[in-house]
């Protein structure tokens, strides 16, 4: 897919694939979101997931086949990312779409960019051949689950457990 | 689970009219269409109104229309003007709570209401009239 041209207000951006340059921004974005500083944590998932060439060349380039890693940019500046990945067959279930990490910066918020985030990230798993989008977040994250709500999403059929070790 | 039947008049309410705050209705148009009693339906109506969820339009003619923010008010702001949905993680007491199997049992209950609150926290008039739209 090429770079898709939107616009939010008065400011036109891109969604495109996040490039190894984008790492500090995409940090600089978690950490204001999250409040958390994880270095290894980004360079591992940038490594693994961003790539350079064309996605739809991915025999001649280092696209990462079934890992999805976006971008919107303005120019050189990162607004917002999304990461998700295929997954199939944990615990019986059929391969779907999974986002496990969305950020927009707080500057470009209540323009749609997330939306368009995930909207693209949503065309990819379809074009890979899913039906199916998924994702887990904390039950208190109220902005984030509002957002995977607005978006048409539901609780599935697998539920999370957890336990002291 | 079960909303008290306040709770549902003030929902079906709030979503008949968030559907287009251009428009007014009386109480007796939607609680005609949702088969409840217009008497209940104008008590809800009066507790939306103090919060400022609706607005009664006088005269001829007159109604209400919706006058919040669809985007901004979820099902729980809506919900706890009504009923309360957790109980036991509020610290309301039962009889053996206090026996290791009450507290099991109040660890379960609690996951159960911690996931219905997340619930109603996360889905906003607007969300809900995108999902109403799928059963039309």
């Amino acid at each position: 897919m090429s770079d898709a041209q939107c616009r939010a207000g008065d400011r036109a951006y891109a969604i495109r694939l996040a490039r190894p340059d984008d790492l500090p921004q995409v940090v600089r974005l978690d950490v204001e979101i999250t409040g958390i500083e994880k270095p290894d944590y980004w360079a591992d998932i940038f490594g693994r997931y961003s790539c350079t060439g064309d996605e739809n060349q991915p025999r001649a380039s280092k696209t990462r086949r079934n890992r999805f890693f976006l971008c919107a940019a303005d120019g050189d500046k990162v607004l917002g990312f999304i990461i998700g990945e295929i997954r199939a067959w944990e615990f019986g279930s059929p391969p779907c779409g999974w986002v496990f990490a969305i950020g927009v910066d707080q500057e470009a918020r209540s323009a749609h960019i997330a939306q368009t985030l995930f909207e693209a990230v949503c065309d990819r798993f379809r074009k890979a051949g899913v039906t199916q989008v998924r994702t887990m977040l904390a039950r208190d994250d109220t902005l984030v689950m509002s957002f995977f709500r607005s978006q048409g999403m539901m609780a599935g059929p697998f539920i999370q457990l957890e336990k002291d070790l | 689970m079960k909303l008290q039947k306040a709770t549902r008049c003030a929902l079906f309410a709030v979503l008949e009219l968030a559907a287009d705050p251009t428009r007014q209705l009386s109480a007796n148009e939607i609680a005609e269409k949702y088969g409840i009693s217009t008497n209940h339906l104008a008590k809800v109506l009066r507790s939306l109104g103090r919060v400022g969820l609706v607005e009664a339009v006088r005269g001829a003619g007159g109604g209400y229309r919706f006058s919040g923010h669809a985007r901004r008010t979820t099902l729980l702001d809506v919900i706890q003007l009504f009923e309360t949905i957790d109980p036991i993680a509020q610290g309301e007491r039962e009889d053996g709570d206090g026996t290791p199997e009450g507290q099991g049992l109040c660890r379960v209950l609690t996951e159960i209401e911690d996931t219905a609150r997340a619930t109603f926290a996360s889905i906003s008039l607007d969300t809900m009239l995108k999902l109403v739209s799928r059963y039309r």
